[in-house]
């Protein structure tokens, strides 16, 4: 802003004289060349991801001030403070630092309240960031591995959320080490042993909260910090990728310069984020440890909830029936609880598996080794939107049944009822999920088909001398028309033969063959874009749309073709049915 | 596969790759697409056209950073007038009025700087090339040579004796760490103790948390008491016992008992269960007396007093284990023996 004529101030001499010392030292400059103007595309969807950063730092400043006072240690004390609900009880130095915290520490309120919101909103900003990825596709080439670097993040988050949540050493939190200990337990053959490796002996013994401490603060931290480095290296090494629009290509990045403008946007953003979870913490209050009271094996409360994204797990395990409990090996075998195997360890880990390896097996289908720069708009994608509705409506059914007991009680229904529900739900949920889902993808394509070979209704209606009546449609520009036709149309590989010509085997025949098969499952079902010829073919006998042009003569090119004349248009073109053709 | 031989001479070069491999492979239709129109026209703010725009733009960025500073100093106003207190109320003024402080200190420097981006600054975009990832034929070729070259300055491909050392002290040395590790990390490793309770033969039980006898004519039908063993806080251990010794007592008519887990385990329509979940492990604490339900909260296993702790509903297998009692010379109730299997959640050797 400032002009560049004038002889340079205290302030602009000061600036080069550090810039030069450093520059010399570290040769700054040619990074400050590469990044200062470095460009970045604008969207909205971006800034989930920015959402799942700012309040990890925002989980950074507010767990910093924690510890300061907290207090990780089991051993016994008797409460003596300001809260007079828990005068003279004894509990644990954690759950004992946790009241002062809360109480004496001013500020130490706001600081706890800050840090659980914030956790509860790092969790949700990855899921929607990781919703953003996958079905705009942005886990393509070349950015599979960030795909499970961010997948990583998401355990590690998980991981983070688990081990502070239990800290407080409240009754709640101290249920859910239980429960944990009950699942641990549950593991063939090592369970009994990693019971005793995680609560160093017998549950809850002296030394979980310490250890719980450490993976919290230090270990888990550590890891999300060098992966989150990894994470944004990966950003700038690829470019960003950017939605599909005029001028975006796969060779170029359009957008906003990192100087000034994200500098500003980005940086803006952390402060808002920081913001809005300052006013929850000021606002809405969260885990009053002070109304559980400390932890003690023999009392627990209806109703109590874990943090949301521990959920899924909660409704699992409240779903699996418990006739699935086995002894192996006559009657004093060895004991196989599948009723807690199954939901808290094999359901997790299909649906944590299916989305951590979706981008290889999706490109396995797809037979392409491209580089991806354009993201995919979700409808151009059937099945892997479908797919992936399908994976979050299994998720939100676990998430509810989770929360069956607060269901059958704020609505009055019966929780066996709801129970049952909810069992046949989670097989049949997902599957019309992903039918509707796929289906309705389908749909809005034809509907963009429909648009650019047709053009936008007018609401004018024209008689034609004939006696017929038609409504004008005004064709799409070139940029309305460009954001509909620029995707592939991906088709189901094609494989060779079984047998070459003489008659040999194939090596290799049978992958082949695997892999046409997973094709067929993601592509056989397909809407493609519209071609120029078809858009010339279109134009040809729908003249009429121009008005003045030979009005005469369109009517009776229609007729000709034999299609249905009452809106002057064909609602569907040749190939396209014979696209559709396929579908059943 | 088709297209490996492509890549190389043009690698380096910024194209729009797309349609390339698909067309290779799918004959010659992926040719016939649009033609990208370029970059659409530029719409301008109303701040680039209007002065006034503009400079009311400005204002509300002055505006909002003058908030942030508000912000602040109302923060620090509060922490020195309102300390947490001594009451509920009291905290809880403390916290709101120190989180809006915060609050508005850090939106007003966040929507100021989004407002000046969005409004003030230039908001062409612009474009810039990509490149593809890979690095080109001759980088790799060098890249191969430059390991190739030192491999060679080691020589370790001729002397196999030194890699198999190299590679077994490697794998070796972490052990030093893993083993005092797993050694100690599970105290005495001895899974047992889950197979037991500290209920022993006339040990009495007593209310939890007081830890008073119960005498069994002060028990009425219908009625519930929270158990633990007597001398649970001389343990050495007094929570670990008490996450496995903890019991539920519940006096039912006797002529609704329809079974019990072993022959006069109740005394008088008595019955005393352990109250870990056999599920999970949650405390099972709601019971509903007409029906004699005993429901877990965690994960709504419940169970039927009046049949042997049998399991109605819910996610747990197996009954919950019925601790055997009798009374003594005084009248109160005591155990007649620990549970006969172990109690709460199973494990892999419950059995054994």
């Amino acid at each position: 802003m400032s002009t560049t004529t004038s002889a340079p101030t205290g302030g602009q001499k000061a600036a080069a004289k550090t810039a030069d010392y450093l520059d010399q030292r570290t040769g700054i400059g040619g990074a400050v060349k590469e990044f200062a103007r470095k460009i970045f595309p604008d969207h909205w969807s971006f800034l989930l991801g920015e959402i799942a950063l700012y309040s990890f730092v925002t989980l950074l400043i507010s767990g910093v001030f924690l510890t300061m006072f907290f207090v990780p240690s089991m051993n016994e004390v008797h409460y003596d403070g300001p809260w007079p609900a828990m005068q003279g009880v004894e509990m644990s130095e954690a759950y004992a630092s946790t009241l002062r915290l809360s109480f004496e520490v001013t500020g130490g309120l706001l600081m706890r309240q800050i840090h659980h919101w914030a956790a509860l909103i790092f969790m949700a900003a990855i899921v929607t960031h990781m919703m953003r990825v996958f079905f705009t596709g942005a886990f393509r080439k070349p950015r599979e591995l960030n795909w499970v670097v961010g997948f990583v993040l998401l355990i590690l988050g998980l991981a983070a959320g688990f081990s502070g949540y239990s800290l407080p050493d409240d009754v709640l939190s101290g249920n859910g080490l239980r429960i944990t200990d009950g699942v641990v337990r549950s593991i063939p053959i090592l369970g009994s042993y990693l019971s005793y490796f995680i609560f160093g002996g017998e549950f809850p013994g002296h030394d979980i909260i310490p250890r719980l401490f450490t993976v919290h603060i230090l270990l888990v931290p550590g890891l999300i910090l060098a992966l989150i480095g990894l994470h944004l290296f990966f950003v700038v090494l690829h470019k960003h990728t950017q939605y599909p629009g005029s001028g975006r290509t796969n060779a170029n990045v359009v957008g906003y310069p990192l100087f000034p403008v994200y500098v500003a946007k980005a940086g803006g953003y952390f402060f808002i984020v920081f913001g809005v979870i300052a006013l929850m913490g000021a606002t809405m209050s969260i885990n009053p440890v002070w109304n559980y009271g400390p932890y003690d094996p023999s009392p627990v409360s209806a109703g109590a909830q874990p943090d949301w994204y521990m959920l899924f797990l909660e409704g699992s395990l409240r779903l699996m029936p418990g006739q699935t409990e086995y002894v192996l090996f006559g009657p004093d075998g060895w004991t196989l609880s599948l009723n807690v195997l199954i939901p808290a360890v094999v359901v997790p880990g299909v649906l944590f598996t299916l989305l951590a390896l979706y981008p290889f097996v999706e490109s396995f289908a797809t037979g392409d080794k491209r580089e991806h720069h354009v993201l995919d708009r979700p409808r151009n994608r059937p099945f892997r939107t479908g797919f992936g509705v399908a994976l979050l409506t299994a998720f939100f059914i676990l998430v509810l049944a989770g929360s069956n007991d607060l269901i059958a009680t704020h609505f009055h229904m019966s929780l066996n009822d709801i129970t049952w529900a909810f069992r046949f739900l989670l097989f049949l949920g997902p599957w019309a999920a992903f039918v509707v889902t796929k289906r309705i993808c389908l749909g809005l394509q034809r509907k963009d088909r429909e648009l650019v070979l047709h053009g936008h209704e007018t609401g004018q209606i024209v008689r034609f001398a004939s006696g017929e009546y038609i409504e004008v449609h005004k064709p799409l520009d070139a940029h309305e028309r460009w954001l509909r036709v620029q995707h592939d149309a991906i088709r189901p590989v094609e494989i060779e033969p079984a047998e070459d010509s003489r008659g040999v085997r194939r090596t290799g025949y049978r992958l082949d063959r695997m892999r046409q098969r997973l094709s067929q499952v993601f592509y056989e079902d397909r809407i493609e874009p519209v071609t120029p010829a078809e858009l010339a073919a279109s134009h040809s006998h729908g003249e009429h749309d121009a008005l003045g042009s030979d009005q005469e003569k369109a009517p009776a090119q229609l007729l000709g073709e034999g299609a249905p004349t009452g809106g002057g248009r064909r609602l569907r073109s040749e190939d396209e049915t014979d696209a559709d053709g396929r579908n059943s | 596969m088709s297209t490996t031989h492509d890549h190389g001479h043009d690698e380096l070069e910024p194209r729009d790759t797309a349609g390339s491999d698909l067309a290779l492979r799918q004959g010659d239709d992926a040719v016939d697409k649009f033609e990208n129109p370029g970059f659409g026209p530029h719409r301008p703010r109303r701040s680039d056209v209007e002065p006034e725009a503009n400079k009311r733009a400005e204002r509300q960025v002055v505006a909002l950073f003058t908030i942030s500073i508000l912000g602040t100093l109302g923060f620090i106003t509060a922490y020195f007038a309102l300390p947490p207190g001594e009451t509920i109320a009291s905290m809880r003024v403390s916290n709101l009025a120190l989180g809006l402080g915060l609050a508005f200190a850090l939106l007003g420097i966040g929507l100021a700087a989004v407002h000046w981006a969005k409004s003030l600054m230039n908001d062409h975009e612009k474009a810039e090339d990509r490149h593809a990832q890979r690095s080109s034929d001759q980088t790799r070729a060098e890249a191969v040579a430059a390991l190739k070259d030192g491999a060679q300055d080691s020589a370790i491909g001729r002397r196999g004796v030194l890699k198999g050392a190299l590679v077994s002290s490697l794998a070796l040395f972490p052990l030093t760490i893993a083993l005092p590790l797993i050694g100690e990390v599970g105290e005495d490793w001895n899974v047992s103790k889950f197979k037991r309770t500290m209920w022993a033969r006339n040990k009495k039980l007593t209310i939890d948390p007081t830890g008073r006898p119960i005498k069994a004519s002060d028990v009425t039908i219908g009625s519930v008491v929270h158990v633990i063993p007597e001398g649970l806080h001389e343990t050495e251990a007094p929570l670990d016992e008490k996450a496995k010794a903890v019991v539920l007592l519940v006096r039912l008519d006797p002529r609704d008992i329809k079974s019990e887990q072993g022959e006069g385990w109740s005394y008088d329509g008595i019955v005393a269960f352990s109250k870990i979940c056999t599920h999970v492990g949650c405390p099972v604490a709601l019971y509903e007396q007409h029906t004699h339900h005993l429901l877990c909260p965690c994960h709504q296993s419940t169970f039927d007093v009046a049949d042997g702790a049998k399991v109605v509903f819910g996610p747990a297998k197996r009954p919950l284990p019925q601790l055997p009692i009798t009374v003594d010379d005084e009248g109160y109730l005591v155990a007649q023996s620990d549970f006969h299997e172990p109690i709460g959640p199973s494990f892999w050797e419950r059995l054994r």
